[in-house]
This record gives C-alpha cells, structure tokens and sequence, in this order.
C-alpha cells in the first residue's frame, strides 16, 4: 500500500471500566481507502477501541482523530461522515425495514438511495418486514445498510459476519469490499482469521488492550510463523539430502509421504532440486501458515478461548 | 463539510422521528389500554357512582361530578403517557442500544426526546378529546369555560408529564423496573390528586401528597379554565418549573449512560 492520507489516528487510548481495564494502551493509524482490521478475542478491548472513535464512548487517556476531528467534542462535524453498524443493538421490536432506513436515511445530513441499500443487501423481500421478526443475519444486514446510508466516508463494522451462515458471510466479504471500492475506508472488528485474513489491507492484534501485532497479513504471518510445509509424495525413494538445502529446517518422511519445514522461498528451492534429480511429483504443494498461527503463536490461545 | 445542525433540518428531524413513535404507539396496543382506555373507563365508575347529580355544594368544587372530572381526566391521560408509557419506552431504547444507534449517527439526543414530547402531545391529545367525547355523550358535559386556557393548562401539562417521562426512562434501570415503578407512581397520584376521590372528602394528610406530586396541579390549571375560574398562574408556573427540571436532568442523564 502506498502511504496515504491518515483518516483515523488513534494515539495511547486507554479506557477504564469501574474495575476494569478495557484498552490499556492503544496505538494505531488508518489511511484512507484501507480496510483496517482490529483482531482479538471477546473483551480484548476491539469494541471498546471503535466505540470511542464512534464518539459513543469516552476515552481516559490518550488522543483520538477522525477525519482530523476530536468524535467527542467536534461531534457535529462529524455528522453522517462515519458509518456505524454496532455490535448487539437492537431497533424498536415494531419497526419495519423500509422505515428504519427511511428513518436515518433523513437523520443524515446527505443520504444515499436507502431502496438501492435494501436490493443490495439482500433486504428487498424484507423490506415490510418488523425487526423483531428478522433473523440473526438479517438484522446485521439491516444494520449495514443503516451505517452506509449516510453514505460515510468511514465505516465502522463490528462483528458484522457473526450469525451469519457461511454462504452469507462470503456475499458480506464482498459487499466489504465494494463499500471499500467506493472510496470509504473500512474499520473492521473481528474475530474470525479468514475474514480479517481475507478483507484487510492491515490488521491490529489486539490482546488483554494493547495491540501486539501490526501490519498486513501477509507480513504478519512472514514474521510471527514463518515455516511453511512443503508436502509431497515420495513413494519409497530416500529424500534426506533436501534438508540440505537453503531455507530448509527439517524433512520428516512418514511412509511415503514427505513434509520439508523451512520457510521464505523454500518450495521453490525444493521444486528446482526434485526436477534436477528426475523427481516431478505430482501432489507437491505447500501449507501456508495463517493468522490463526500468528494469533497462537503471539497469545498462546485460540480465539475462541 | 457539515457544521452545525440547521434548525430547519432539526426541526424535520424531530417531526420525522415523531411520526415514526406514533406508528409503534399504534402496534403496541398494551399501551394504547392505558392511555386511551384507562381513563374512559374509569369516568364511567365515576359517573355511575356520582352520576350527574350537582346534589351538593360540598363536593365537586360546587360544579356537577362529570363537569370535574372530565378535565381533570385530560391531566390524568398525560400522566398516564409520561409515568406509564415513556419510562418503559425508553428504558426500553436505552438498553436495546436503540439510543446508541441514534448516537452513533450523531442525532443529537435532544431530537430524540423532543420527538418524544411531540409524539406525547399528540397521543394526550387524542386521549382527552376521547374523554370529552366520552363525557358528552354519555353524561351531557358540555364544553370549556375558556377554552384557549384549557389548551394552554393541556400543553403545559403534557409537556411537563413528557419531561418526567424522560427523565425516569433515564433513571430506572430496565423496562420492567420502569413499568412497575410507573403503575405505582401513576395510582399513588390518582388517589392523591382530585381525579378519584374529590379533594373534598380527602384527608389532609392525603392533601399534602398531592400537593407534592405534579398531577394534583395539573388537575388544578386545566379544571380552573375548564369551570371558568381562569388561569391558575401558580399551578402553571409549578408545572413549567418542574418540565423545565426535569427536561435539562433527562438530558443530562442520558449524556452520561
């Protein structure tokens, strides 16, 4: 990513709850255009982080800008510049569809077409629907369209895929990316590594409130799980001598299935030295470590824990 | 880039959001009883107990019981909005996260509960021309000495009602909390106030807690222009103190949840 215009910085944030501290120390920048993700487990201090930049909540410490704004005490020049879908937040049980977006169609100081939000996001049938009979995944749907119609420049998504079933989850990574396309930057909370794996331009590892990673995926994974597998079938043929090899860590030949650990460029060293000793297998493929690593490797638990 | 809100927009706003509370008003009929039902039913008793008879000098500020209590039941259809209704309504808003979407999108949170007062001048006023209407037709009452101050007494009241409406949805922790707190206030203020026994025959202990309480001056400013005793300036004044209080507490209130 070319460095670009800084829409969102986040310096030494740090917000207290009556016995707990939910962000500790917090530091981050989004430039505009970018997907940011903000990764962790439940109470790492994620919601807390974006409901301050929201202007929903205050923060005790640190410094926060939105599009150079303070939220909190330049609130109404903020107004309709950020979207916001909200994690667990309800609307009145009989309110329908059409009229929520209506409705914050007209609290916004420049509205988009709210019935092109319904279509895209898969609401049309709903649409004289009351909210309480919405589904899980309708209502985040719902909600994602209520944080766009101010058509914002940007967007705060939080958990917005959980409760969605998977081939929703996949049409919402899309629709991410289109918002995205169109010129607003994404915040995005998450807990699933696919999405934030699959979405971001950079992601935050947040932990116990303090971010303990930075960067792109890609770059994260480089540098907090290196090693890849390279795998591939052998048949009875002896292939100790690739752990000669540059960048190789470890064969393990288990029957006549053979995992090369090393890492950077290693399947194409061990490709190249197969080919020149005649061996052209046809499985050879290499796994890839994900964020899941990195968040184990740099946590020491899963998730979900 | 968007500066302050305009009061036009603001305006619009509020009368947008108003719409849209009068529709849920509408498809929430458990609150429609109380507000709408409540008070025509209970000018029944009262007029099948005391009927029409001005029997007695004594009773009744000297008027006939139906010519009383009709508008001191327009007073208590705005109670029943602003103790019973708008404490579980927005406590309700407060802890579904429907207040935090509203603020989310930096609607102020004036606009929200100006289209609640909106929404409640509305729902009472619909309310006390159901109790006219009512008393009319069954008991003969017949119209306001001075209407031009009933509708003053009536907003005044309302909006005084609505504020302490806000301000307990602020306060109470959760919709049935507000709910049971509601009902408690709303009969402690109907037996205290002239809307069930008349004052007459009150103790003075039962006297003084109404006079504590907003209802019983409320009944006082809309019945004193009704019956043609003019404007009641120290029950309107008491009434605006108390909207006003509890308008900037609500306000308050909400900004730090």
């Amino acid at each position: 990513m070319t460095p670009s215009e800084t829409v969102i910085r986040v310096e030494h944030l740090r917000k207290v709850y009556k016995h707990t501290i939910a962000v500790e120390d917090i530091s981050f920048d989004v430039g505009r255009g970018e997907i940011f993700g903000l990764l962790g487990s439940n109470g790492a201090g994620k919601t807390t982080t974006v409901e301050c930049l929201e202007g929903i909540r205050r923060a005790d410490g640190g410094s926060i800008r939105v599009l150079g704004l303070d939220p909190q005490r330049q609130a109404s020049a903020l107004r309709g510049r950020v979207g916001s879908q909200l994690q667990e937040s309800r609307l009145p049980d009989h309110l329908k569809v059409w009229e929520a977006l209506e409705l914050f169609a007209g609290l916004a100081p420049r509205a988009l077409d709210w019935r092109e939000l319904l279509n895209a996001w898969g609401l049309a049938e709903k649409r004289s629907s009351s909210f309480a009979s919405l589904s899980g995944g309708q209502r985040q749907r719902l909600f994602v369209a209520l944080a766009l119609v101010s058509d914002p420049e940007i967007v705060v998504l939080d958990e917005m895929t959980t409760g969605l079933d998977p081939a929703a989850r996949h049409v919402a990574w899309e629709l991410i990316e289109e918002i995205r396309d169109r010129g607003a930057t994404v915040v995005l909370v998450t807990h699933f590594m696919d999405e934030a794996e699959r979405l971001c331009d950079r992601v935050a590892v947040v932990e116990r409130g303090r971010i303990v990673a930075l960067g792109a995926p890609v770059a994260l994974i480089d540098e907090h799980a290196p090693e890849l597998r390279v795998v591939f079938t052998a048949g009875d043929r002896d292939v100790g001598w690739l752990a000669g090899l540059d960048h190789v860590r470890a064969v393990t030949q288990g029957g006549p299935r053979v995992t090369v650990h090393g890492d950077g460029p290693v399947l194409a060293l061990v490709a190249a030295a197969l080919v020149e000793r005649g061996m052209v297998p046809r499985d050879l493929r290499v796994e890839r470590p994900s964020l899941e690593d990195v968040f184990l490797g740099l946590t020491g638990h899963h998730v979900e824990d | 880039m968007q500066r302050r809100l305009h009061p036009l927009r603001a305006l619009k706003a509020v009368l947008r959001l108003t719409w849209v509370e009068l529709k849920l008003f509408v498809r929430e009929p458990t609150t429609a009883v109380f507000v709408f039902a409540f008070p025509v039913a209970l000018l029944f008793v009262m007029g099948e107990i005391f009927g029409t008879r001005g029997d007695s000098d004594l009773f009744f500020r000297g008027f006939e019981a139906m010519d009383y209590y009709v508008p001191a039941y327009f007073a208590l259809v705005a109670a029943s909005i602003g103790v019973i209704m708008l404490p579980a309504h927005l406590t309700g808003y407060r802890q579904g996260g429907v207040l935090r979407r509203f603020r989310a999108a930096l609607v102020p949170m004036w606009i929200v509960l100006g289209a609640q007062v909106a929404a409640a001048l509305v729902l009472a006023a619909l309310g006390a021309v159901l109790v006219w209407f009512f008393g009319w037709l069954v008991y003969g009452v017949s119209r306001p000495a001075d209407a031009l101050a009933v509708a003053v007494a009536f907003i005044v009241t309302t909006v005084c009602f609505a504020a302490i409406g806000a301000l307990l949805g602020a306060l109470l922790p959760a919709p049935r909390a507000a709910q049971g707190a509601g009902l408690m206030l709303f009969f402690v203020m109907l037996f205290v106030s002239g809307t069930g026994p008349p004052t007459e025959v009150m103790t003075s202990l039962m006297v003084t807690i109404g006079e504590w309480l907003p209802l019983s001056h409320a009944v006082l400013a809309i019945q004193d222009a009704w019956l043609g005793f003019g404007w009641n300036s120290t029950a309107l004044l008491i009434l605006a103190a108390v909207a006003l209080a509890a308008s900037l507490g609500a306000l308050r209130a909400y900004r730090w949840k």
